[in-house]
């Protein structure tokens, strides 16, 4: 990831495309460009947090949560293909864009901007953090023609698992069953309040998921157990059934 | 001892009526009825689950006298002052416009024969299948000098609602260091972590309020719940101000006099400013009335929660005498929900899955401060067994018991949006 290179440029909004043919320096439309905000090579280490659920760079697509390339500017709940909540469609009716003031703010406590969010997320508290995300995120904003490449890590789909488990056709019925067990802590209707949202995911996410806690990959103790004792066809079941959840 | 059917039939005083009373109560026609007593964490989820998913083929009919439901689970948290009361009452409205015919009255019958629960109000409610989630009522003569009529001087407080405000404005009202007592209740009690958990709250409110009080347990028993995590913390967060007397000490030899405030453990008679006593429990009364209980618990199949003295009766929950799992809310809600699937499948012929059965406890030491337990279970032939399981480590960092706490919060919100709508 070349942003160390990009260290000493004016304006990091131009770093990959512009620079590289040479184009004039702009200053983008939607604010101060990356390197005025924050420091983005920090903001590429906090996107860690983000990117179970986001993807950004070239190529990005939806995933648990929408690509992030071109936020900034964007109107909320907008991104194409992508289903939001509805408090994040509210939002987008509303009028809310993605500027750095209400990132900001999103990112600080996301329920305090879209009350019913299913951005399993509880907020950045350390403003120095959100200001070096914001920054990061910025650099993919700049220039909708040529978004760059982002480090590996930011599209974290890199799972082991065997194909064949992830080609399972899920058996819908059986997965509303099954679901009842998962519903006594996570809320059907997306809604999450100390406990993350599970409905809408891309089920290849909540797939690869549900077997990371079943081999304890990830860390857990209530989902590994939970996960511990689910086939690959139960988990296929569930993933079917809750990616249709609306 | 095992009642058969004119035994009950006999001990049940408005049965008479009841036979003679018009079926007010059956709705559709031709439609199979399930009724369900009970509106706690076991009866609200089953009648819920069974009015959605049978989508309008059977008649959900819920019992249960209270119009405001108090969660008895996060009620210790009302006690530390983590909760308000109204945050742990929930009302039955949504569960009406799920399709569930709501009846504020007492069950206080069941007609095997006849098929029909009889009401404290009068009247009576056929069934096809029956769900009984009774919850809990308290053995009689179970601590030596209380009994119900001594709950508003010496409050329980295991009911969560008036009992639970009663004892928090007692405990408000202590002198300076003055003495809250507990009398701890004998395997098996509803919320295994629950007695300990209300002893780490009331520490919480009393080092903020009172900080020269003492508490004193009395338990009949030498381990509990969590155990060691509880004992860590309140020496970590109260040191010095619980004393808790295992029966190796005499903590089951304990007799209370509610006129003159006094606690007696082991001989040794102690004054004390509140105390709470929590006496061993069995089924809820209606369990009994319908005579499905065995001792104090009603025996259920693990496969499906059905009763061992009758197919058509289910019993969840605290009542029921299940196996391994503990007597929980969310124990009742997982039991319900594998209920739930297997009455719809009797009735409409609808898909009947496994049973597959999970619960997990959380509790609340300290602000920030909290710790779990949870298992997997199976159901057997003989019972349902324990398959895996966790429990939160002593010396776990901050962060994690932060994370702890509020995926606590989290559950609470899951089983009450998964219980009531």
């Amino acid at each position: 990831m070349p942003i160390a290179k990009a260290e000493n440029e004016r304006c990091y909004s131009n770093w990959a495309g512009s620079m590289a043919l040479g184009l004039i320096l702009t200053f983008p439309a939607a604010g101060a460009c990356a390197g005025e905000i924050g420091d983005p090579e920090n903001g590429a280490k906090v996107f860690r947090k983000c990117s179970a659920c986001h993807q950004i760079g070239d190529g990005a697509v939806n995933r648990v949560g929408p690509h992030l390339n071109g936020v900034f500017g964007r109107l909320a709940g907008s991104v194409e293909g992508f289903r939001y909540s509805e408090s994040m469609d509210r939002a987008g009716s509303d009028g809310v864009v993605w500027t750095r003031e209400t990132l900001d703010a999103f990112l600080e406590n996301p329920k305090s901007l879209v009350s019913r969010s299913r951005m399993n997320f509880r907020g950045l508290p350390a403003a120095e953090d959100r200001d070096d995300l914001l920054a990061y995120l910025r650099i993919f904003s700049d220039d909708p023609a040529n978004i760059p490449e982002a480090e590996p890590t930011a599209q974290a789909t890199d799972h082991g698992l065997d194909p064949e488990i992830l080609a399972l056709q899920g058996d819908p019925e059986y997965g509303e069953y099954l679901s009842t067990e998962c519903t006594t802590c996570h809320q059907i209707d997306g809604s999450n309040d100390g406990i993350p949202a599970i409905t809408q995911w891309p089920q290849e996410d909540f797939v690869i998921a549900m077997h990371a806690y079943k081999r304890k990959l990830r860390p857990h103790p209530v989902m590994q157990m939970m996960a511990g004792r689910l086939s690959d066809d139960e988990i296929a079941a569930l993933a079917e059934y809750f990616s249709e959840l609306k | 001892m095992k009642l058969d059917r004119r035994t009950f039939l006999g001990t049940a005083t408005a049965a008479t009526a009841a036979l003679s009373a018009p079926m007010a109560f059956a709705a559709g026609h031709g439609k199979p009825n399930v009724v369900v007593v009970g509106g706690g964490a076991g009866g609200a989820t089953a009648a819920r689950y069974i009015a959605k998913d049978s989508a309008g083929e059977i008649n959900v009919t819920l019992i249960e006298p209270s119009r405001a439901y108090y969660t008895c689970f996060f009620s210790n948290l009302y006690i530390g002052g983590f909760r308000n009361i109204d945050d742990i009452g929930h009302t039955y409205g949504t569960l009406a416009s799920t399709g569930v015919n709501v009846l504020h009255d007492w069950a206080v019958g069941v007609d095997r024969d006849a098929k029909t629960v009889s009401l404290a109000g009068g009247g009576s409610v056929p069934y096809d299948k029956l769900i009984l989630s009774p919850g809990i009522d308290f053995v009689d003569g179970a601590v030596e000098g209380w009994d119900m009529s001594a709950q508003n001087a010496m409050p329980h407080a295991y009911k969560a609602g008036s009992q639970t405000e009663l004892l928090k404005s007692q405990i408000m009202a202590m002198p300076a260091g003055g003495t809250f007592a507990m009398v701890a209740p004998p395997n098996p009690y509803r919320c295994p972590p629950g007695p300990y958990e209300r002893v780490s709250m009331v520490a919480h409110l009393l080092k903020a309020h009172n900080p020269t009080a003492k508490i004193i347990v009395a338990d009949p028993k030498e381990k509990f719940s969590k155990m060691a995590l509880f004992q860590e913390g309140w020496a970590d967060h109260y040191g010095g101000m619980i004393d808790w007397i295992g029966s190796g000490f005499g903590g089951g030899e304990v007799s209370v006099d509610p006129s003159a405030m006094t606690l007696t453990i082991d001989g040794e008679v102690t004054k004390v400013d509140v105390c709470n006593v929590i006496p061993a429990m069995k089924a809820g009364q209606i369990a009994h009335s319908a005579g499905v209980t065995d001792g104090n618990w009603a025996p259920v199949n693990a496969a499906d929660m059905s009763s061992k003295a009758d197919a058509d009766i289910y019993v969840l929950g605290d009542s029921s005498q299940q196996g391994d799992m503990p007597k929980s809310g969310f124990s009742a809600n997982s039991q319900a929900k594998v209920c739930a699937n297997a009455v719809r499948g009797a009735l409409t012929g609808s898909k009947v899955f496994p049973a597959k059965f999970s619960n997990t406890c959380w509790s609340l030491i300290d602000t920030d401060n909290g710790v779990k337990v949870g298992a997997t279970y199976e159901a057997t032939e003989a019972k349902i067994a324990k398959v895996d399981g966790f429990i939160s480590q002593t010396g776990e960092s901050a962060e994690v018991r932060k994370a702890t706490y509020e995926e606590s919060e989290g559950w609470y919100a899951g089983i009450t949006a998964d219980m009531f709508g």
